[in-house]
């Protein structure tokens, strides 16, 4: 069953995992230009997933308290703070703060920190997070901010005052890639394509030995501590099934997180684009969409308003197995020429 | 409204999407402001300021709906000549009487009616505040007689009108920036976009959360907010109106059928032992003789009433058992029965679906008067802190309860969830939707019809062959509920033929000789045709945009109050657009989209014979039909206890001077002069200083109000795990707070402990050319349950708005330092030392009449 795109590149990825007849490949489009950081997405996922909680710890990047997406967390909404206007069209608030005697943003340390770009340390709660310098200099002015903690009391740096303002939010998900690095390497088959196109882990056969974690570009399947099996988000393979939408999907009331046929998601999400170029919201761009990127495209994809990195969203995912047509070329080629040295010592000996 | 209301505001999302323009107004940005368009900052306490410069803005520019507003308000209705405004009386309106801290309103009235007899009822205006009774038959209007001099050319200096003009004229964009600190372009932007977007062709609707209504001032903000609908014609048309978002399922329910002192079921007033000594003087009371309107029919929604209580045992010869009612003798308000608890008053207490040991305002006080009574019964899903402070409430460390000599018995009875019951919600458009029992509540958890029913029977059992006088109200009670049919009661509230039992079709049919008995006249037709009307599930891509066979609405299923102003005086849409309901002319009838608000039948231009009453009063083009004078009020010439228009005055506690008038603060306003409830001093009181920051609270999207149905549940709690308080970088700097590490807040009442979220979301703003810090908190936490932490209500002290006793606890002022509160005794002695700094003796109060500015 493996064809030219097997490993990279545009494919439509159930048949080619030997679903001759498979339904119509199924999707999510996570728009967070209406998001409102309600995080019903996660209460729900959990509800229906029956996930246990992710510990109680106040984190400090605004208003997340999750972290990321972890083994416990398979929704994650982040929220940035951003001292910065777009076009003033209902997803940033030119002049919020214009004419009040307000002063300099937080210190770049805490903008950083709200800026929700910081990465958890994984199913132990409580891990300092680290600090993405590029995300810090994204969100603040000069001086460039590198990553060292600040020692200045917040408001205390001579900048210009605020003004401007817009917070971001957006729930991220696993990505469902058309190449899933994470399905590829797992020795033991716990991970699977379905015949909608999603990649689900099956716990009963999961041994925990850890392979995918690395082997994801996004840094989403993650093991649990107790006994390290892989768990993330299935695309609520259980409900889709029977023709239900995904519990964060059905949760969602502003119809940020949209469920259906990936081709069709697709259209609608360039149909977006389009409109909110039209009033003026140009920053808005589609993220994992592309069939051309380093996964194949992803199976839950995005409608953002800034840099995927501002998101804490890797700027250009490619999954580890890229390289493997070019390894496998390269290890028998080797392997010939191997054979081609023994076969030649041992023509030389004999003249 | 993301924040508190996320499902509501899918329709906002929506709005937007189809181009509409979201203009955010908070002292904070929350996750509202990141989806509007424009944000407004502006001081916590000071709407009426920001409002009535919304309103010096339309009449300045005449940008009223100048049709609407002859001819279905009071605009052109003349005011006494003996009527004084603030602006005279620098804060005070005529009549103040420094005796009883009230008004004699007698001067509000219109003209000529100074001495109605129909005005002297609300002349013991101090008895009204005391009882909550200005206001109590909310959509009636207190008296007013049907016939009154009127200007319709707005000219006359004293007709309503003018009368506004004068009072808002000082409230100019200057003025609302100093007084809100809102820069004046984006409080123009506001003005701007609310009046475009009203008129003949559109309609605009205000939406508020009730912490809008938790202010020493809170029923004239909300006034506020009405006076701009109506100038701008926004009242009775789709698209308009004045929406309460609630903040639990069912609230208007719960004064619908009230769970209130002040009120029995259809706002009929609970009577009072003095004003309402005999059936005729409580009936008289609320149908007002000689008044227009459809409460003149009030004597039979009385005793269709009285007949559902007592059945058989209410008859003509006993006034249908009005002597079985129980009279107000006084304020038996929630926080007055509190105190009286610390006092040993009250010995008993029932407490369903409220945690006020953290909800209500001055937690410990809550704490304390529940830890002084003999029996205390809760009935919740949780064990939530209002049934456990005895063991695990603050006042424990600080020794101020201690466990083994706590004498209160608490009794906890489980309570079973909205899913595991049947029943009907009303919700802000007065919907009532019925919702099914989806599984049967686990263990001993039970509904509280299964609770009441069980209740009654057994005190009914325990009291039997009782001869006592006080005993024959329960005992004569037609208490025969199965228990567990939702169906059965909702009958009984939609009223019945007494001798067939059939269900009455609507209130109109019923009668005072007590051939009916009805639970609650307002929500007749509920189960017309004997059909659970409520239970109506008709999708609405089945049905007209309306939905009206969706549920069902009060009163008759109307889904758009007053919708007879959608027409104009003739009875034609104002537009096409905005068609609703009008008068079809070939038929004789009022149709349209929704059930008509009006007579079916009385044409446009009905007007009434000479001497009329009652409904017959109401002329063909008298949209408000249950007011007194059939117009929508812009000025109140009677009822409302602190004035006939709104006008600004200070928090209780606040940091800043009323920068217009000598007055400070609401002069008519509900205290407790207690040493347990002492007030913050406030300018021109000396030493505000000691509490130099403004404070606000409300709810995360997170958790549900007291935290009893969120902290206890693992999904919600990791998703706000902790008590924290959100400050400007300005004022982390000025108070050296670090981000993440902890501060505590203090005020005269108490100190609490929180970590420290610093953000670019809040900001201080220039008032009256000072800079005012702000913070915020939310008020979920409590001692029990997953997560716990300090309750942000510790804070706040009790003071009420008059007309309706609610409590101010959405501003106040505080100190905010770095680092923990003390535990155990040092903490009452932290408090103690703020209370000495800002000069709080135990017997120091702020005067309600504001003295001249102290040296």
């Amino acid at each position: 069953m493996v064809s030219k795109n097997s490993f990279y590149g545009p494919l439509d990825p159930a048949p080619d995992a030997g679903y001759p007849d498979a339904p119509p490949r199924m999707g999510f489009f996570t728009d967070t230009s209406v998001c409102i950081g309600c995080k019903a997405c996660e209460v729900a996922c959990k509800e229906w997933n029956a996930v246990p909680d992710d510990g109680f710890n106040l984190l400090g990047q605004s208003y997340d308290n999750t972290g990321g997406l972890t083994a416990n967390s398979w929704r994650h909404v982040a929220f940035i703070e951003q001292p910065v206007a777009g076009g003033g069209h209902g997803t940033d608030v030119p002049g919020a703060f214009a004419g009040v005697p307000a002063g300099p943003p937080v210190s770049p340390h805490t903008a950083v920190v709200a800026a929700g770009t910081a990465r958890d340390g994984g199913t132990a709660p409580g891990v300092p997070p680290a600090v993405d310098v590029f995300a810090a200099a994204a969100t603040t002015a000069e001086p460039q901010f590198l990553g060292m903690p600040g020692r200045d009391l917040p408001g205390r740096t001579p900048d210009a005052p605020r003004s401007d303002f817009r917070w971001l939010m957006m729930s991220n998900v696993c990505k469902h890639c058309t190449h899933a690095g994470c399905l590829d390497v797992c020795p033991t088959g716990a991970l699977f394509r379905t015949e909608y196109g999603t990649v689900v882990v099956q716990e009963d056969i999961c041994n925990g030995c850890g392979y995918c974690i690395p082997a994801c570009p996004y840094g989403v399947i993650d093991q649990r501590k107790d006994d390290g099996r892989a768990w993330k988000c299935t695309m609520c393979y259980d409900r889709i099934g029977d023709g239900l939408t995904p519990a964060c999907a059905k949760a969602c009331p502003t119809q940020s997180i949209q469920y259906g046929e990936l081709e069709e998601l697709r259209g609608r999400a360039r149909h977006r684009v389009e409109k909110l170029h039209e009033q003026g919201v140009t920053e808005a761009r589609l993220y994992g969409h592309d069939p051309e990127d380093g996964v194949g495209g992803d199976g839950a994809f995005f409608l953002l308003l800034d840099e995927p990195e501002v998101y804490g969203l890797p700027p250009d995912p490619i999954v580890p197995t890229r390289d493997l047509p070019k390894m496998w070329k390269r290890a028998g080629l080797a392997g010939l020429a191997m054979a081609a040295a023994v076969v030649v010592s041992f023509l030389g000996g004999r003249s | 409204m993301a924040e508190a209301h996320p499902v509501g505001f899918q329709y906002v999302v929506e709005a937007k999407n189809r181009g509409a323009k979201v203009i955010h107004v908070d002292p904070r940005f929350t996750r509202t402001s990141a989806l509007a368009h424009s944000y407004v900052p502006m001081r916590a306490g000071a709407d009426i300021a920001f409002l009535g410069g919304v309103i010096n803005y339309i009449l300045g520019n005449e940008k009223d709906f100048r049709e609407y507003v002859v001819a279905y308000t009071n605009a052109s209705t003349i005011v006494s000549e003996d009527f004084q405004d603030t602006e005279d009386l620098d804060g005070l309106f005529s009549g103040y009487d420094p005796e009883t801290g009230a008004y004699h309103q007698g001067s509000w009235a219109y003209e000529g009616q100074q001495e109605d007899d129909s005005v002297r009822d609300h002349v013991e205006s101090h008895i009204d505040r005391e009882t909550a009774s200005g206001l109590e038959q909310e959509s009636h209007g207190p008296p007013v007689p049907a016939d009154v001099p009127r200007d319709p050319t707005l000219q006359h200096p004293r007709c309503v009108y003018q009368v506004l003009k004068r009072h808002y004229a000082r409230y100019t964009p200057e003025v609302v920036e100093r007084v809100c600190g809102v820069p004046q372009d984006k409080f123009l932007e506001v003005c701007e976009a609310w009046t475009s977007n009203s008129g003949r062709e559109r309609t605009t609707a205000l939406v508020y959360s009730v912490g809008w209504t938790q202010h020493s001032v809170g029923v004239q903000y909300i006034r506020t907010g009405a006076i701009i609908q109506l100038l701008l014609g926004n009242m009775g048309r789709p698209g308009g109106g004045v929406m309460a978002l609630r903040g639990h399922a069912s609230i208007q329910g719960s004064t619908d059928i009230p769970t209130l002192f002040n009120l029995l079921p259809g706002y009929l007033p609970m009577p009072h032992h003095e004003k309402h000594a005999t059936f005729q003087q409580w009936v008289d009371s609320i149908r007002h003789p000689a008044q227009k309107g459809f409460w003149a029919d009030a004597e039979a929604y009385a005793v269709s009433l009285l007949k559902a209580y007592w059945g058989d045992a209410a008859t003509r010869e006993n006034n249908w058992g009005y002597d079985l009612l129980p009279r107000l003798t006084g304020d038996h308000g929630t926080y007055q029965q509190v105190l009286s608890m610390i006092d040993g008053k009250i010995k008993g207490y029932f407490l369903l679906g409220q945690n006020p040991a953290v909800g209500s305002a001055h937690g410990r006080a809550q704490r304390l008067g529940m830890a002084n009574l003999d029996w205390l019964v809760v009935r919740d899903l949780f064990m939530i802190e209002s049934a456990t402070f005895w063991k695990d409430g603050p006042e424990i460390a600080t020794g101020e309860i201690v466990p083994e000599q706590c004498r209160t018995e608490v009794f906890f009875m489980p309570a079973a969830s909205h899913a595991e019951k049947e029943g009907t919600f009303t919700q802000t458009q007065r919907l009532l939707q019925w919702r099914e029992k989806a599984l049967d509540p686990p263990g001993d958890c039970r509904s509280e019809l299964w609770f009441f029913t069980r209740l009654g029977q057994l005190m009914r059992e325990k009291l039997a062959g009782s001869t006592l006088p006080r005993d024959r109200a329960l005992l004569d009670l037609t208490w025969d509920y199965s228990g567990d049919d939702g169906e059965e009661v909702l009958r009984e509230i939609n009223g019945y033929d007494v001798a067939t039992g059939a269900p009455v079709p609507n209130f109109t049919a019923l009668k005072a000789d007590g051939s009916t008995a009805c639970g609650c006249w307002i929500y007749s037709g509920v189960f017309k045709d004997g059909v659970n009307q409520a239970a109506r599930r008709k999708p609405g891509s089945e049905q007209n945009w309306v939905a009206g066979e969706w549920g069902w609405a009060w009163p008759s299923d109307r889904r758009t109050l007053y919708n007879r102003a959608s027409a104009d005086p003739e009875g034609r849409p104002w537009s096409e657009r905005k068609k609703y309901v009008w008068w079809d002319a070939g038929a004789g009838e009022w149709t349209g989209y929704d059930v008509p608000d009006f007579e079916r039948n009385k044409a446009p231009g009905y007007r009434p014979p000479e001497g009329a009453s009652g409904v017959e009063a109401i002329a063909g083009d008298d949209a408000f039909i249950m007011q007194g004078d059939g117009k929508g009020w812009l000025y109140a010439p009677s009822g409302l206890i602190d004035g006939p228009m709104p006008t600004h005055y200070e928090p209780v506690e606040s940091p800043v001077r009323n920068p217009l008038y000598t007055q400070q603060s609401n002069p008519t306003r509900k205290v407790y002069e207690r040493p347990d409830n002492p007030t913050n001093p406030s300018p021109p009181e000396r030493h505000g200083e000691v509490f130099p920051y403004v404070f606000s609270t409300s709810r995360l999207t997170e958790h549900h109000t007291a935290g009893g149905m969120s902290r206890q549940l693992a999904y919600l709690s990791e998703l706000q795990p902790e008590m924290f308080v959100e400050v400007s970088p300005e004022l982390a700097a000025e108070r050296g707070l670090e981000h993440l590490g902890w501060a505590h807040v203090v005020t005269a009442r108490a100190a609490i402990e929180a970590r420290v979220l610093v953000t670019d979301r809040l900001t201080p703003l220039r008032v009256d050319g000072r800079v005012i810090h702000q913070i915020w908190m939310p008020y979920h936490w409590g001692s029990s349950g997953l997560v716990t932490g300090d309750s942000a209500n510790d804070l706040l002290g009790i003071t009420l708005d008059p007309n309706v006793l609610i409590q101010e606890s959405k501003v106040g002022t505080c100190d905010i330092q770095p680092g923990r509160r003390p535990v155990g005794p040092a903490l009452l002695d932290l408090v103690r030392a703020y209370r000495d700094r800002a000069g709080l003796s135990p017997d120091r109060h702020t005067p309600l009449l504001t003295e001249d500015e102290q040296a």
